[in-house]
């Protein structure tokens, strides 16, 4: 301060800096011709499509690790994929045992998707030791209610008072203890059973396909083979199930709380082989094959968030994103052009370039790591817009200040530079920090949002080094700047400066 | 407009200034007054939470001819009962909103409303939330908050002083405070985006506090070597030179937000964009706020009370006594400052006697 007349060298070189700006923005247009990146991928919410996002719940038996859930999204994959649906996706969402699945079906044929991966959890057999209709008993249980030997009275009162047609009845239940009776529900909620422990588990079960009974009258049926484990369990099961009265002699297929099936043991089945036959429809059959099949998840889940959205509303989205993206823009550059003049220049090429890099960037990481750009991403960069524009002002307010001390332009540009990259540097840190924990700690859609906040934010730090900086450092060798035209922005007046008196303290 | 730019440069050299530090206690009370309606309006009116944190369903679909009445009874007739919600959205579109649904009823309204208003079953926008999903987002966004201000936290006692992240997390969890509690009065309604609103809103509010406290680190860092101004008095003109670009950064901030409320509440009228802009919009605002008026007079009042602090402030008032009045044990606080905030700019002197 002392000498303030005195430039402050910086990188001075601004041709440099454009030159490294030019050939990043060449590797990245580069890049995305050779990925073959041509469109911006867009999220569910703006092309329409149906999305699942699924809890892992820690169950009786199974903790919710890691491996677990990576076994779960390859199970859940498979599913998908099993359903021939174009560009279906599964991911992992959050990081280690915090994560959520989330489950991706583009178009308009999410419905099956979703009925079928939302049945996620383990598949066990176990036999039916009572059914009834799927409502409550009368009030006096006791007299109505033929209690079920060899269980506690706790679920024979559970049972009597099971409410199949409550939509709570139907969403599965996390207390499906193995080793334990358990009462449940039927799919469609017609019916209701008590159900011994389970013998025999869905990773046990080695094949499972759906296909037409010639013998039966070109009915559909599922087979299942079950590996040896399975078989010598499934065998004990059956031989013992099979003489019994019904419906003790019923075996029930359950998933997740609920039951699937609940086929009648015609005899004891020691081959590993069997066949479930009934009156299945073609995707019936299907479905109860695939559970099987992949029923066998390591976890149990909950069903978070079921969404769907056409096509017609996905592009009133994008549209009304794009809209509101163009709109902050230009405002944002009438507001520069209003107070910084001749700086607004700057603030535009700036802005162009951030827009023009972000462009770039979200075509290229579609094209690699699978970044879609959903309504609340298209959100975080407009927000980001403003982070932008703000480390301008405060480069520019900096630059008026080190006027007022009595700098000319050329050495403010520097000296003010020194002082506003701290500035920009924390704050533009807290931003990215702000936006990566919100990325570990949301939910859903909505990490759309921190994501591109947090790319906004570097792209912003990236542009004011190498493009805004090195621009005010050319435009200050410009006499319009330089001899303080009053459209420049720069000039005294706009810094509440008169030369004359700050010549005295120099 | 040329006289906004002459207030900057007036406020930058300390002889305009705002006595904005010295008055800590006018804004106290003020944002006190704000917290005491915000958890008021909490404790009695709660906050108005949407289906992502209750449970439920919510279907929008497109008809130039249904009304509200046949959409609720076109659901009721569908078997649901329960609190149903039928929204006129925009000109054409019905929004109807459930609770919990099971596979079967949500099938069944789908079914009713294709049938009553001829649409097709892929056109009808669904969402579909489980019961403890709002537990789930809960959680989330608490740890999110929790991690977020002990991050934050560290970072700034790092590159700034300990005392100034303290008084930047208190500024914060005001704004988020006063930003909840203005929701929780007017009844919005509240979504994850509004949550992941209230989460940017920390990282916004720091931003605004980064910019004056980078200035009052500035304007502090020899302090006590000299004795021409006290803590309280260098932070106020750092928040006076700061001012213009504080104010500046705020209205450019709230200019793309703003526009995404506009397009999201007006084109689109509930949703994501809406959620999230009119969070954020809120609490910039408030943001803004306290980046002026809470956080550097906590961090002054903080620093005040350091032994060299009180050292430099007896220093600095028996100077000010000494040129002033004799009577200087009577001064306030606050004229003091005055006094000296006008004196002070350094360059500021001369200046000024050239002129008058």
């Amino acid at each position: 301060m002392s000498t303030p007349n005195k430039v402050v060298k910086t990188s001075t070189r601004p041709g440099r800096a454009l030159a490294i700006l030019a050939l990043i923005l060449v590797s990245l247009g580069a890049t995305a011709l050779v990925t073959d990146a041509s469109s911006v991928r867009l999220g569910l919410d703006l092309r329409g499509g149906t999305s699942v996002t699924l809890q892992p719940r820690a169950s009786a038996g199974s903790d919710v690790t890691s491996e677990a859930i990576d076994q779960a999204v390859e199970i859940i994959r498979q599913r998908v994929n099993s359903l021939g649906v174009a560009e279906s996706e599964v991911t992992a969402q959050g990081s280690g045992t915090n994560r959520q699945i989330v489950i991706s079906v583009p178009g308009e044929n999410g419905r099956r998707v979703v009925d079928l991966v939302g049945q996620t959890a383990e598949l066990r057999f176990r036999q039916v030791l009572a059914s009834g209709p799927g409502i409550p008993n009368a009030t006096d249980t006791s007299t109505v209610a033929t209690p079920v030997a060899g269980v506690s009275d706790a679920i024979n009162q559970a049972y009597a008072n099971l409410d199949c047609t409550n939509a709570a009845s139907l969403q599965g239940t996390g207390s499906d203890d193995p080793t334990t009776p358990i009462t449940a529900c039927s799919k469609d909620g017609g019916a209701k059973y008590i159900l011994a422990p389970a013998e025999v588990l869905g990773r046990q079960i080695s094949k499972a396909s759906a296909g037409i009974d010639t013998q039966a009258g070109s009915a559909w049926s599922v087979s299942l083979t079950f590996n040896n484990e399975g078989t010598s369990a499934f065998g004990a099961l059956t031989a013992r199930v099979t003489s019994l009265p019904e419906p003790t002699n019923q075996v029930a297929i359950v998933l997740d709380g609920i039951v699937q099936s609940s086929p009648r043991i015609n005899e004891a089945i020691p081959s590993g082989t069997a066949q479930i036959t009934g009156s299945f429809s073609q995707v019936e059959a299907q479905d109860l094959a695939n559970v099987l099949k992949y029923g066998a998840l390591p976890l149990a889940f909950d069903r978070g968030e079921v969404q769907q959205v056409s096509p017609t509303l996905g592009s009133e989205q994008l549209d009304a994103g794009l809209l509101a993206g163009a709109l902050g823009l230009i405002l944002v550059t009438i507001y520069s052009f209003f107070y910084y003049r001749g700086l607004g220049i700057v603030v535009t090429g700036s802005l162009t370039v951030a827009a023009f890099m972000i462009y770039l960037l979200v075509l290229v990481l579609g094209e690699t790591i699978g970044f879609t750009l959903t309504l609340a991403g298209i959100a975080g960069i407009i927000v980001a817009v403003g982070i932008t524009a703000d480390s301008f002002v405060v480069y520019f307010e900096r630059i008026r200040d080190e006027i007022r001390e009595g700098r000319s332009l050329r050495s403010a540009v520097e000296s003010g530079w020194v002082k506003a990259r701290h500035t920009i540097l924390v704050a533009d840190a807290v931003s990215i920090i702000a936006a990566a924990l919100l990325y570990f700690f949301a939910v859903g859609g909505v990490r759309g949002f921190a994501f591109t906040l947090g790319l906004t934010t570097l792209v912003d730090l990236f542009v004011v080094f190498i493009f805004t900086k090195p621009m005010m450092t050319l435009m200050a060798k410009l006499k319009f700047f330089n001899t303080g035209s009053r459209f420049s922005g720069v000039s005294d007046k706009s810094s509440g400066v008169t030369r004359s008196t700050t010549k005295v303290e120099a | 407009m040329s006289s906004i730019k002459g207030l900057g440069g007036r406020l930058y050299s300390g002889e305009k200034s705002f006595n904005i530090v010295a008055n800590a206690k006018r804004w106290y009370a003020l944002s006190a007054v704000f917290t005491i309606i915000s958890i008021g309006a909490l404790a009695f009116q709660g906050l108005h939470l949407g289906i992502e944190f209750k449970g439920g369903s919510a279907y929008t679909f497109t008809s130039n001819t249904a009304t509200v009445e046949q959409a609720r009874s076109t659901v009721e007739e569908a078997g649901i009962s329960g609190e149903i919600i039928v929204q006129k959205v925009g000109d054409t579109k019905i929004r109807i909103q459930t609770g919990s649904l099971t596979n079967a009823e949500s099938d069944a309204v789908e079914g009713a409303i294709v049938s009553t208003f001829g649409v097709s079953a892929e056109s009808i926008d669904t969402q579909i939330i489980g019961p403890s999903w709002g537990k789930e987002i809960t959680k989330k966004a608490l740890y999110g908050l929790i991690a977020f201000l002990l991050v934050i936290m560290l970072f700034l006692a790092m590159t700034f002083e300990p005392k100034m992240a303290i008084a930047a997390i208190i500024a914060v969890v005001h704004d988020v405070f006063i930003t909840v509690g203005i929701y929780a009065l007017v009844g919005f309604d509240v979504t994850p985006a509004t949550v992941i609103g209230f989460l940017t809103i920390l990282g916004y509010s720091l931003y605004d506090t980064v910019v004056v406290f980078d200035k009052v680190r500035e304007n502090t860092r020899s302090i006590t070597s000299t004795s021409k101004q006290t803590y309280t008095q260098a932070t106020n003109l750092a928040v006076n030179q700061t001012l213009v670009r504080s104010v500046n950064t705020s209205i450019i901030a709230l200019i793309p937000v703003g526009s995404i409320l506009f397009v999201g509440a007006g084109l689109l009228g509930a949703g994501t964009l809406k959620d999230l802009s009119l969070a954020l919009f809120i609490g910039m605002l408030v943001g803004a706020y306290s980046s002026i008026y809470i956080a550097p007079p906590v961090l002054a009042q903080l620093r005040e009370k350091e032994p060299a602090m009180i050292a430099l402030a007896k220093r600095v008032q028996a100077r000010g006594a000494g040129a002033s009045t004799p009577t200087a044990t009577t001064t306030t606080e606050a004229t003091t400052s005055v006094i000296t905030a006008e004196r002070r700019g350094p360059r500021n002197q001369p200046k000024r006697k050239g002129r008058k």
